[in-house]
């Protein structure tokens, strides 16, 4: 292995670590912040491509975040890569929680930590904001009905069909997709 | 041997858990509160809250904070890589077929219906998230917390206009935003 690709790897760890340790808020934020950081910043892939990777993260079990970077990882830098990315996502939150656990008491309680994880709430929000506005954005200036419908029925039944398991969700919008592709195959339009 | 239970106890969370997140948590009471009794109740929710203090997926946390409480540092690694060694094989196997089909129409298509429907799904964590700040008792009616309001205004322009690195907007909102808080009392 060259110098570059320990270069590489060591990115990889330390963009991971870096996200999973300021990551509140669930699976998505830390999706949105892999956007920003590895298509937006580094480049290693294209927006669809992570959609993609989303996707898939989202369709297997356990956590979003972990599935999302043994993704990227395999994708950016093969077995390895995934290893490097897996340790980089959960390093932060077991080193976090060994401490806490022995502090737990103290830590529920503190003032300053819940005046602070109160403001960043705030701060992540926006992140999400942003990145749904880049990508929203894409689709709906692409000037097809179907995305852009499948974009507001899915939006909608998330919001209001809480208890609806999203798989359910992703694969009626796969349904649809596979449907127009064929329509479009069978009338030997410009395909999807 | 408490290794293995600790083991076979989130291998089973990580495999059964879709969805992540809160999809896990019914998963986590059962095997820990219910058939081990490695936690009470009360420190179940203990146990949701630092976990919705702490950064990283819940069932990492509770893999740590539970393996920790009942067999010490090992029995928070066993448990932790109990939770993760499924989503290893299961999405190993789903990107094996991506990569090697997405030329193919019919995966073609789907992904083209899924697109818009992962934005959407992004959207709709993104606006719990904005509810939770703006009403922190919960939704309803009345104003929002004005700090977070101009907090979450301020930092979207931030990200628009100059493209910083999120993380430093994230955590320029909670020294602000905590200053602000303590100073309001």
């Amino acid at each position: 292995m060259n110098k570059r690709d320990w270069k590489r790897y060591g990115k990889l760890f330390t963009s991971t670590f870096l996200l999973s340790a300021f990551t509140f808020g669930g699976g998505y934020v830390i999706v949105s912040l892999m956007k920003e950081r590895f298509v937006d910043k580094l480049g290693w892939l294209e927006k669809q491509e992570m959609l993609d990777l989303t996707a898939i993260a989202q369709s297997a079990p356990g956590p979003i975040a972990v599935n999302a970077a043994i993704l990227l990882g395999y994708r950016v830098g093969g077995p390895l890569g995934a290893l490097v990315a897996i340790l980089g996502t959960i390093l932060p939150p077991f080193l976090i929680l060994s401490v806490v656990s022995l502090f737990y008491a103290a830590f529920k309680t503190n003032r300053i930590i819940a005046a602070v994880l109160r403001g960043m709430q705030a701060g992540v929000a926006a992140v999400i904001a942003s990145v749904v506005l880049d990508m929203a954005g894409d689709i709906v200036r692409k000037r097809k009905i179907l995305p852009v419908l499948l974009m507001v029925i899915a939006f909608a039944l998330a919001v209001l069909a809480k208890k609806l398991n999203v798989v359910w969700i992703l694969l009626g919008c796969a349904a649809a997709g596979i449907a127009s592709a064929l329509w479009s195959n069978r009338r030997g339009g410009d395909g999807v | 041997m408490i290794y293995l239970q600790l083991f076979w106890s989130f291998f089973q969370i990580g495999l059964l858990s879709f969805g992540g997140g809160y999809a896990a948590l019914p998963l986590i009471r059962e095997q820990v509160v219910e058939q081990h009794h490695w936690l009470t109740m009360a420190e179940f929710s203990d146990l949701i809250t630092i976990s919705q203090m702490t950064p990283g997926p819940i069932a990492i946390n509770s893999a740590t904070f539970v393996g920790i409480q009942i067999a010490g540092t090992w029995g928070a690694v066993v448990s932790t890589l109990g939770c993760v060694i499924p989503s290893c094989a299961v999405v190993s196997l789903l990107a094996f077929l991506y990569y090697r089909y997405r030329t193919l129409s019919v995966l073609q298509g789907a992904l083209y219906g899924i697109r818009p429907a992962v934005v959407a799904l992004i959207a709709s964590a993104g606006l719990t998230l904005l509810i939770q700040a703006w009403w922190p008792g919960g939704f309803a009616w009345n104003a929002p917390d004005a700090v977070a309001v101009v907090l979450f205004a301020g930092a979207l322009l931030v990200l628009r206009r100059w493209k910083p690195d999120p993380v430093l907007v994230m955590l320029g909102c909670g020294v602000i935003g905590g200053a602000v808080y303590l100073l309001l009392g």
